[in-house]
């Protein structure tokens, strides 16, 4: 009798510790919830196309999507934001959330991506390379350089030797983007998946691989998720070929 | 005096609204951290914040008086077919998100908006990205503040007084500047403190309208948020300093800008 | 040098059409109940309301004029206007207030000022010229509000119920004031008032004024012993009748016949003072060929009299002592007779 009901008790607590429990098996059919994914405003076409197709693999999952400037997202993790996995695009914010312990295992690299100058379709002011931003009657600008776009574009352009000041440091790539899009401001630096996602409303003017930075895009669990085998599965898919050649097609470099 | 006892199902629901704006304003006193208040203060790129924002706000507040006063004045006394729609039209910012402002601002005075091309392509000027830009947001999201409580101190002042006035042979503009404006002291006066708040802590309209960059464009607000995320901690500091400003402001007026 | 004014006008519910003629060196009164149109028309005549048709003259100059689309604006019209409730600027000193009106005429301030403080002399307030109106008295700003109103040397002076905010005592002190002051004024003066007691103290001339019509004009005197209306009737308290005059009686609309010595032709007022009509219990014998059944309706005492309005067929006011209405044993709903005699009766052509 005594057997019975501790079994019993087993059984009920087992069932009682959440979806989760049953899904110990890493078989794609059994996962079953969402997680939340907080990732860079560089990945917003390309990871709302690998969501869309993670959860067509995994119908019992849903993804829900924060696509922000990446020192922004950091920022809502630590002040407790509800979220399983975290995209990066750069090393440098991923260290900083790692050493503030708010990281789930350890991080990997799934994309890396590079510069380009972005202009209004037709590039009404003639740029051709980072020097032409300084050209007076350009109006450039940035992302602030707390971003990783804004942090590699200071760089870029440290390295050949030009000096101009923006008029404006936005809070993501998004953000330059729509400037541009508005006809706001002539010309920005942003990454070439960027350029890509936005199609002909933009265009793109490339920047010499000697002053070209490549930006590496780390993944993560966040601490504190409920949902450690979903984010598995999540990141294993980003880092699967077929994520990888997904990837791809939105303009990323392999991630090694 | 004989003190009536407050009905308990008063008292509870006030204490929890006096809670809810008490306890941020605790946390922010209690988790700055104050060994470094100085330091951050007095930062170059806080005073430059702290500058850019009070030029601004001041300027927003001066252009608001003088367009907005105008404005006020015809809404309480003169009679037109659409007053009721312009009304509305020039309030609309107190409610409308302030980045739906910004960009509304963008379709206008942007260098391919309604007028900003032509400025753009007559004189070269374009106000995004400037502390012009600035200066126009401000005074989008905070004139309407002063046009209502302007209107409403003209609605409701003696006009018989103006009367006297015009019988004592002063000129319609004598009558205004001496006599109504006096009158209307108390409203103007909270009016242009309410805009000069609400510029000073605008945020939304003034990114996506004029941008940010230092000393030019970025205010205290965009300040305090970008600093979110790379100094928290000085953040909580310029917080506080904002609240404070607010604060006083508040207090100074008291119940002011409820009586003309 | 006159004022002429010809003004009709539609105000809400007052449907006002009134002419008049101010000659320079007389005091005039406009006098009649709540809602006659009297400070509208005078606001009128300040250019302040507008008027349907009509015409205002001021020492032959035309002030408006709807005829030829002429208007001049209140501020340019050599006006004073006293407020009913003063309106002194209550953000300006004593001073700056009575100087407003040189000040707005471009006078220099100091020059302003020096002609300010003389006035205020003149009515006693000099020390008061730093005050803040509502540190004076009623009766003090009273008097500020008249030397604002002559500060400027107008041509025509209006005055608005000039004496209604003051309580009895100060009004009865100011009147005087008022008087001396408005004796020494050049210019053509327009009081406006609801207190027969301040017209005829005031006034050289009265103009009755009731829903916006002329009812009566002429010397106090005049009016006061010749009503034409209930309302000055009233309000100097005699009985007034209105028939057809037949040598010797008039005869009432409705019937009623009453004897009135004087009475000749024509259309005619008669005049009975209550002191005239005596009250009987029953029918009385005897000379009075005017007797009339009635019923008490109200008994008003008034100090050592009595007021007992009769309602009949002839309806009048009578005026007893206290000892008498005793004797009569009279209630309110008591049938009385009343009689009067034929040579009581005052009778003038309507």
């Amino acid at each position: 009798m005594r057997v019975r009901v501790a079994l019993l008790v087993v059984v009920v607590s087992l069932a009682a510790c959440g979806g989760g429990a049953a899904a110990t098996s890493p078989s794609s059919t059994s996962l079953s919830g969402y997680i939340n994914v907080f990732a860079a405003a560089s990945l917003t076409a390309s990871f709302n196309a690998l969501g869309i197709a993670f959860h067509k693999a995994n119908p019992g999952v849903g993804v829900n999507f924060n696509f922000a400037g990446t020192p922004t997202l950091v920022t809502q993790i630590e002040q407790g934001a509800p979220v399983d996995v975290f995209a990066s695009a750069d090393t440098t914010n991923m260290d900083k959330l790692t050493a503030d312990g708010f990281t789930s295992g350890s991080s990997r690299v799934f994309a890396r991506n590079q510069l380009e100058i972005v202009v209004a379709p037709g590039n009404p002011k003639g740029i051709a390379g980072l020097a032409d931003l300084a050209k007076p009657g350009v109006i450039y600008i940035t992302e602030g350089p707390t971003v990783p776009a804004g942090k590699y574009s200071l760089q870029a352009l440290a390295s050949a030797g030009v000096k101009v000041t923006p008029k404006s440091l936005e809070t993501s790539v998004s953000a330059v983007i729509s400037k541009i899009e508005l006809g706001e401001a002539d010309a920005g630096i942003v990454y070439t998946t960027d350029i890509q996602a936005a199609g002909s409303k933009v265009q793109g003017v490339p920047i010499p691989a000697a002053d070209n930075v490549i930006a590496t895009y780390p993944i993560v669990a966040v601490k504190g998720t409920k949902n450690q085998d979903i984010d598995d599965a999540f990141i294993a898919y980003v880092l699967s070929a077929t994520g990888q050649s997904t990837l791809a097609t939105f303009g990323f470099l392999s991630a090694s | 005096m004989r003190r009536e006892r407050v009905p308990i199902v008063v008292i509870v629901p006030a204490a929890i609204g006096a809670a809810f704006f008490i306890l941020p304003l605790l946390g922010l006193i209690v988790r700055s951290p104050w060994r470094d208040a100085v330091a951050a203060l007095t930062a170059p790129e806080t005073l430059e914040a702290l500058k850019l924002s009070l030029v601004a706000s001041l300027s927003a507040t001066a252009v608001g008086l003088v367009l907005g006063v105008p404005l006020a004045w015809i809404y309480a006394r003169v009679e037109f077919p659409g007053r009721d729609l312009l009304r509305a039209l020039t309030t609309l910012p107190m409610v409308l998100p302030p980045v739906v402002g910004g960009i509304a601002l963008l379709l206008a005075f942007g260098r391919r908006g309604l007028f900003g091309s032509w400025l753009d392509s007559t004189f070269g000027i374009t106000l995004p990205f400037t502390t012009a830009g600035v200066v126009m947001a401000e005074t989008f999201v905070a004139m309407p503040f002063l046009i209502l409580t302007v209107e409403a101190g003209l609605r409701s002042m003696d006009r018989r007084y103006e009367e006297a006035a015009r019988a004592l042979g002063a000129s319609r503009w004598r009558v205004f500047t001496r006599v109504t404006l006096p009158l209307i002291g108390p409203s103007l006066f909270a009016g242009a403190v309410l805009c000069w708040a609400r510029a000073l802590g605008e945020f939304g309209a003034t990114i996506t309208f004029a941008g940010n960059f230092p000393g030019v464009t970025q205010t205290m607000p965009l300040a305090v948020y970008l600093l979110l995320e790379t100094n928290q901690e000085a953040s909580f500091i310029l917080s506080l300093v904002l609240l404070l400003i607010s604060l006083v402001v508040l207090v100074g007026l008291r119940h002011r800008w409820l009586i003309a | 040098m006159s004022l002429e004014a010809s003004i009709q006008l539609t105000l809400g519910p007052l449907d006002l059409e009134m002419e008049l003629t101010i000659e320079e060196g007389e005091v005039v009164a406009l006098l009649g109940p709540n809602g006659a149109g009297k400070t509208t028309l005078l606001r009128a005549m300040a250019g302040l309301v507008p008027f349907t048709s009509g015409h205002v003259r001021l020492d032959g100059k035309v002030l408006e004029d709807t005829a030829t689309n002429q208007y001049v604006p209140t501020e340019q019209r050599p006006i004073g206007f006293v407020f009913q409730d003063y309106l002194l600027f209550p953000h300006l000193s004593v001073l700056d207030n009575v100087a407003f009106g040189l000040r707005s005429r471009r006078m220099p301030r100091a020059a302003a000022a020096a002609k300010a403080l003389d006035w205020l002399d003149r009515v006693g307030l000099k020390s008061s010229a730093r005050a803040k109106p509502s540190e004076l008295s009623g009766g003090q700003r009273q008097r500020v509000a008249l030397v604002r109103a002559l500060a400027p040397d107008p041509r025509l002076l209006l005055l608005d119920e000039p004496l209604a905010a003051l309580d009895v005592t100060t009004r009865a002190e100011v009147r005087r004031d008022l008087k001396r002051h408005l004796t020494s004024f050049q210019g053509i003066r327009l009081v406006v008032t609801h207190d027969p007691l301040e017209a005829v103290a005031l006034a050289d001339r009265l103009i009755v004024m009731e829903k916006g019509r002329l009812v009566q004009t002429g010397a106090p005197a005049d009016v006061t012993e010749r009503p034409r209306s209930q309302y000055v009737a009233d309000l100097v308290g005699v009985n007034l009748l209105k028939g057809e005059a037949d040598h010797g009686s008039v005869r009432m609309p409705g019937g009623p016949v009453v004897a009135a010595a004087g009475a000749e032709t024509g259309e005619v007022f008669a005049v009975i003072h209550p002191r005239a009509v005596a009250i009987h219990k029953t029918r009385p014998e005897g000379s009075p060929r005017n007797v009339w059944p009635g019923r008490a309706s109200h008994i008003e005492l008034l100090g050592n009299r009595v007021r007992v309005r009769i309602d009949g067929d002839v309806p009048l006011v009578a005026e007893v002592t206290p000892a008498a209405l005793k004797e009569l044993d009279l209630v309110e709903g008591g049938e009385v007779w009343l009689s009067f005699k034929a040579t009581d009766v005052g009778v003038y052509a309507a």
